[in-house]
């Protein structure tokens, strides 16, 4: 995640704004998906033809293009199976996030 | 549209300016002189006139703001809070079934503590389908959290108006407020007014500044409205703060309301009652409780109950929300019986909403008060001189008789 950012974040405090008013946050805070998915697409290189029809589909655009295949982002995939449904290869398997 | 008013180049002179004007109208003119950035509109019965009046205001040149013509009432709201969030002073009016179409950014608003002004021309719930007044859709919406003021006037609608950018925008407030004039009674009833010059209202009013605590803003980058409470962030206490906050603000705008009503009179000459009016309370033995344009009625029936030698004051509530219990405490404190006089139901009570929250405070009082339930002026059905001559006989009758359990319906047999 890119920390650049042309101007400070605001500072309720510094600006003596209540902290009872608008809700506000001044701080990334991020709750990715890959923190509660709880099943997790694997691809098989040797399937994959690199047709992107994953990469078209994905609702998160998680979908990474490698040298061979494409791969999946895992920190912001939510496990929706959406790619393992519509792999024309079949190349696409959901498996259980392990526990823990 | 009234003559001179709001002309380019019309020449500010000491002489008081009046007009004959419609509720809708003046309301427009209010918004008009408080110079709003943005106004967003929707247009539905019996608020539609009003709309009409501020896009000719805008069209003719006399009122620099954007007016945004949304595709619904629940977006007009959403345009406009985008508009305060980048600093924009912001203006709508909606009614009935409007409001409930908006009621999802409705309650946003308040819990976003954006100074959006909201005139309110108060219509009777439907169905039973009509399109007349009755404030059934304010008291709907009477716990979402924003500042609701009844008038009683047309006047009183202008000065209200120009009084509630003031109140919302105070950094002790930052609430939105409903201004709530009665559809029909004051939105088509004509009555003169008093303009105030463009001049002292930008003096009343000063500098805008809506967005200093929450905005959208590169220079200043902040999220706004996150996700708060439950079991991810900073969990229930983030809520629970921004929750007593809003709370805080309400309770803050029984003062600042006071406050501004005090400074608008000292400016301008007319004095109107911020929180609750004491009409002939003095001596009363017993009193009226009334909302809104029917208290005109009211006092007429209560002066002439006075002449006869009834001891009968009126309560008016001017401001309903925040509810300003510590006033109608002190307002009820002397009197022996109360008849309440709602325009609108309370399905759950079986008796008008005002009636209820004034039992509320009753409790506070600490005393037993026999009080009865009126509801009248459904659906834009006129409460007389003569029904209030009936209430007020109905009233009487408790300091000798029990107080009915079930509310007196005015218009039954109208």
């Amino acid at each position: 995640m890119s920390t650049h950012r042309a101007h400070p974040m605001f500072d309720p405090a510094k600006a003596g704004v209540p902290d009872d008013l608008c809700p506000i946050a001044t701080e990334i805070n991020p709750m990715l998906p890959g923190d509660w998915r709880s099943m997790r697409p694997v691809v098989e290189r040797e399937k994959c033809v690199k047709c992107a029809v994953c990469w078209l589909y994905c609702p998160v655009q998680c979908v990474v293009e490698r040298p061979a295949w494409f791969d999946i982002d895992l920190r912001t995939c939510k496990g929706c199976g959406i790619c393992a449904t519509e792999c024309p290869q079949r190349a696409i398997e959901m498996v259980k996030e392990t526990a823990g | 549209m009234s003559a001179a008013i709001l002309e380019k180049g019309r020449i500010a002179s000491n002489e008081p300016h009046h007009i004959v004007c419609e509720g809708n109208e003046a309301a427009a003119l209010a918004v008009a002189m408080a110079r709003p950035d943005m106004v967003s509109v929707y247009p539905i019965t019996p608020q539609s006139s009003l709309v009409e009046h501020l896009a000719k205001l805008v069209a003719d040149g006399r009122m620099d703001a954007e007016i945004v013509d949304a595709e619904g009432e629940h977006s007009v709201l959403s345009v406009l809070q985008g508009a305060a969030l980048a600093g924009g002073r912001t203006f709508t009016a909606t009614c009935g079934p409007g409001l409930a179409f908006m009621f999802e950014p409705y309650f946003r608003t308040s819990g976003m503590r954006l100074p959006i002004v909201m005139a309110l021309v108060t219509r009777d719930g439907i169905t039973p389908q009509s399109v007349w007044g009755g404030h059934q859709d304010a008291m709907t919406v009477r716990e979402v959290g924003w500042v609701q003021m009844y008038c009683e006037s047309v006047q009183e609608v202008l000065d209200t108006t120009i009084m509630a950018f003031r109140i919302a925008e105070h950094h002790d407030v930052m609430l939105p407020v409903n201004i709530c004039l009665d559809g029909n009674y004051l939105s088509y009833g004509a009555a003169r007014v008093t303009l105030p010059e463009q001049a002292d209202v930008d003096a009343f009013l000063g500098e805008k500044d809506v967005n200093w605590h929450a905005a959208l803003d590169p220079l200043r980058p902040m999220a706004v409205d996150p996700l708060t409470g439950g079991a991810g962030g900073k969990g229930p206490a983030t809520f629970v703060r921004y929750r007593k906050g809003q709370c805080r603000g309400m309770q803050n705008a029984l003062r600042v309301i006071a406050d501004v009503h005090a400074e608008y009179g000292e400016r301008f000459g007319r004095r109107f009652a911020p929180l609750v009016e004491e009409y002939r309370m003095d001596d009363a033995e017993f009193a009226l409780m009334t909302l809104g344009s029917m208290s005109g009625a009211a006092k007429d029936a209560v002066d002439e109950a006075r002449d006869a030698g009834k001891r009968v004051g009126i309560v008016k509530i001017k401001t309903f929300s925040p509810f300003p219990v510590e006033a109608v405490v002190a307002a009820l404190r002397r009197i022996k019986a109360l008849g309440v006089v709602d325009r609108s139901v309370g399905f759950r009570w079986n008796c008008g909403p005002m009636f209820q929250e004034t039992l509320g405070a009753l409790y506070r009082l600490g005393r037993q008060i026999p009080a009865a339930s009126f509801i009248g002026g459904l659906a834009g059905a006129d409460i007389t001189v003569e029904h209030f001559h009936r209430v007020i006989e109905q009233t009487e009758a408790l300091l000798r008789g029990a107080a009915p359990s079930e509310p007196i319906w005015i218009n039954e047999n109208d």
